[in-house]
């Protein structure tokens, strides 16, 4: 099962040295992880995606993760209602003949595209791990040249409507 | 004028690093350090030698971590390390590993090269934070001189709270060496760490009424008993509650094991009313134990029947590899102090402790004392009894190991230090060098093997130089012999690697040192020569020539439930 756990961390030398040694230490695997400033001077906002067996895999993740002293706060925010979003760059082969249908698929995905060049163009979209999946399943056969993508953020929205609470920590 | 001359030498540079990192020591209260210099160090070591610390200086780095280790364990203070840059800071990474296993408080200093070559791949460079980081409770890098002293304040605080812990501080050459005013007080500023202490009261009810309602109770103890220096409230629950207690490996001591309702050691080599006792009760209240393989066994056979309470101060060990109806997050004191005063009424599991009287009287620990050679189980049982059970016991690991922990009956609390959760060869000498210092008056015998001896003998050294009182008593039986006894059981007897004919002479080497040695190869040779020796206060090598053959049992074979021991007495 997958889930998303937002951390937030003081801004300090090998922080995320410590939170990826603890995953390879504990044989967790790591789909993503994100990193960037957050609201609070020095402190610092990560999300992780994981993947785990077990409900009891996903709450060992989050205590041993609260342990480390340079984490403040660890939320498994799956079960909330949360905005994620993952950017990713996309270089895509295209002439003359191919680039009209590519940019007919990138409208309906409110993708855009930010550099063209003689043989190939490259796109820019945003959105939720699963339309990234979509669209580059549909841009694949133009031939994906390179591709770098973020990984997801995200956070709690503001109104939690459909909590399906559960609650892992037990501090 | 002299005041005045006080607020100019404040004002202007004059203290260096290492003199931050003196006066930081100081305010900790540090008497021991147990530290060896070396290039990266020389600023510190050079105002080491003008302070009043009692400076240990071990033979190997590893033999000086082992030590501050056993210092720790029985001080229960932090025990202080100092390791050159490089191959000093590598030497010390195996205690550190141990010490967190152990939840041991140490705190490492290592030299670092200059911070203006870090990175270079300079001499005597080795990434130490990096290479301690899934090792130590925390790590620092010194990058700032004023902030030297608020990181060991920080760094103390951290090693000795909560759960304790090893943390190692990485200190430049030049942030020690360079010169800076007194810096301002800082204070710890460490948001992420805050321990809880203090039970949640609706959770202790919960236990409360699960005691009472409960009629085969058992407490299993750790050594979070003894780092919570709960041993006394642990007597009184239990005494209050007629609930009996196992020990762990690392909590042996925290019950008195004279004390009618203590079951004994469980686990893989524990004894059968303790590990039956885990097997058919049906309330398990652990109390700072983490539930590890060497104690369960087979996870899918540990206490089928039972529901589990767990006291522990690390929220993640509770429900890691036990599901856990109960959870108590809180120190073990903290949480027998609340039990205490809890009035619902104590169970009734007569039939209970009956049934564990019967298993006691039935099953005991035993061995063949009509054996014509010396039987390991003899010796540790005349070295409890010629000591009354009062000494410290510091321990290698292996066979002799699981002899001292069965047959070392310990009725106080830190007189036991042993390398439980890394299991580190070569860790018994120098721990019983720390446990020697931090009670000198004490009694200190050091059980080892004749291998892990030989993993630590330059050791002997340091005991030499402060004429430690320190009873070293090897169980020679020419082998690794667990490892032996594992290829006996599971290998078809294919000793590979295991059996060591070629050995030192012990005595010889113990006298190159200048201390007194003797070879027993009998019991009657035991009882005369630990009569003469024991309460000696010099030090003195024993070296027992043991059955070669002997095996620990019980024995829970790996894979096994805690039931199905083997070798049990019948």
């Amino acid at each position: 099962m997958k889930r998303i756990i937002s951390l937030t961390v003081m801004n300090r030398p090998g922080v995320l040295n410590r939170i990826t040694n603890l995953f390879s230490k504990r044989n967790y695997n790591i789909e993503s992880i994100s990193v960037g400033l957050s609201e609070h001077e020095g402190m610092s906002r990560i999300t992780c995606v994981i993947h785990v067996e077990n409900e009891k895999l996903s709450e060992q993740i989050t205590k041993q993760l609260n342990k480390q002293i340079d984490i403040i706060k660890v939320t498994d925010i799956t079960d909330q209602a949360i905005v994620a979003r993952e950017l990713a760059l996309i270089k895509v082969q295209s002439n003359p003949q191919t680039r009209n249908e590519i940019y007919s698929l990138i409208e309906p995905f409110r993708a855009s595209v930010i550099d063209v060049s003689k043989d190939s163009i490259v796109i820019q979209i945003t959105g939720e791990f699963e339309k990234i999946e979509a669209f580059v399943e549909l841009i694949k056969p133009y031939g994906i040249k390179e591709m770098a993508r973020t990984g997801t953020t995200a956070f709690p929205r503001g109104t939690q409507r459909h909590v399906n609470q559960k609650t892992f920590s037990i501090v | 004028m002299v005041r005045e001359a006080a607020l100019t030498e404040m004002k202007t540079d004059t203290l260096t690093g290492a003199d931050l990192l003196i006066s930081a020591l100081e305010k900790e209260k540090v008497e021991v350090i147990f530290g060896y210099p070396g290039g990266a160090v020389l600023p510190i070591y050079d105002k080491i030698y003008d302070s009043k610390f009692l400076h240990i200086l071990p033979r190997h780095e590893q033999g000086g971590i082992h030590a501050a280790e056993g210092y720790a364990r029985i001080s229960g203070k932090p025990g202080v390390v100092i390791a050159t840059s490089g191959p000093g800071a590598t030497n010390i990474v195996t205690g550190l590993a141990d010490a967190m296993m152990d939840s041991l408080p140490i705190v490492a200093f290592t030299g670092q090269v200059a911070t203006s070559v870090i990175g270079s791949d300079a001499f005597q460079e080795a990434d130490i934070l990096g290479i301690t980081t899934p090792i130590t409770k925390y790590n620092f890098q010194i990058r700032k001189l004023e902030d030297i002293p608020r990181v060991i304040k920080e760094a103390f605080y951290i090693a000795s709270s909560g759960r304790p812990g090893p943390v190692l501080i990485d200190f430049p050459k030049d942030i020690a060496s360079s010169l800076t005013k007194q810096p301002e007080e800082q204070e710890m500023n460490l948001p992420g760490y805050q321990p809880t202490v203090k039970p949640n009261f609706l959770q202790i009810r919960k236990l409360a009424e699960a005691v009472s309602r409960a009629r085969k109770p058992v407490i299993l103890a750790g050594a979070g008993v003894l780092h919570a220096k709960a041993s006394h409230e642990l007597l009184q629950y239990a005494e209050q509650q007629q609930i009996p207690v196992i020990h762990t490996l690392l909590g042996l001591g925290g019950f008195p094991a004279n004390h009618p309702l203590f079951l004994g050691l469980a686990g893989m080599h524990g004894c059968y009313t303790a590990n039956m006792g885990l097997s058919e009760c049906d309330l398990l209240i652990n109390i700072g134990a983490r539930f590890d393989d060497r104690l369960t066994g087979n996870l899918d056979h540990f206490a089928p029947k039972a529901m589990v309470a767990h006291v522990d101060i690390d929220p993640a060990e509770i429900g890691k590899n036990v599901p856990t109806l109960i959870p108590i997050v809180a120190d073990a004191k903290a949480a027998l102090t609340a039990l205490l005063t809890q009035t619902d009424s104590p169970p009734d599991q007569k039939d209970w402790l009956k049934q564990l009287q019967e298993w006691q009287e039935k099953h005991p620990y035993h061995y063949d004392e009509k054996s014509e050679t010396l039987k390991p189980q003899q010796v540790m049982e005349m070295l409890f009894s010629k000591t009354k059970g009062e000494a410290i016991v510091a321990t290698d690991v292996g066979q002799h190991q699981m002899w001292a922990a069965q047959y070392y009956r310990f009725n106080q609390a830190d007189r036991w230090v042993t390398s439980g959760g890394l299991g580190t060869m070569g860790f018994g000498l120098p721990a019983s060098i720390g446990a020697q210092l931090a009670e000198p008056g004490a009694c200190v015998i050091a059980v080892v093997g004749d291998a892990g001896f030989q993993m630590s003998t330059q050791e002997l050294a340091v005991i030499q130089e402060l004429n430690l009182p320190i009873k070293i008593a090897i169980f020679n039986n020419q082998s690794l012999g667990m490892v032996r006894q594992w290829q006996e059981f599971f290998y078809e007897s294919r000793f590979s690697h295991s059996k060591i004919p070629v050995q030192p002479s012990f005595v010889k080497l113990a006298e190159a040192y200048d201390i007194k040695g003797y070879t027993i190869t009998n019991a009657e040779e035991a009882h005369e020569i630990l009569d003469e020796v024991l309460h000696n206060r010099e030090p003195v090598l024993l070296d027992f020539r043991v059955d070669a053959e002997e095996n620990v049992y019980p024995m829970i074979a790996p894979g096994k439930g805690l039931h199905e021991m083997v070798g049990v007495k019948e």
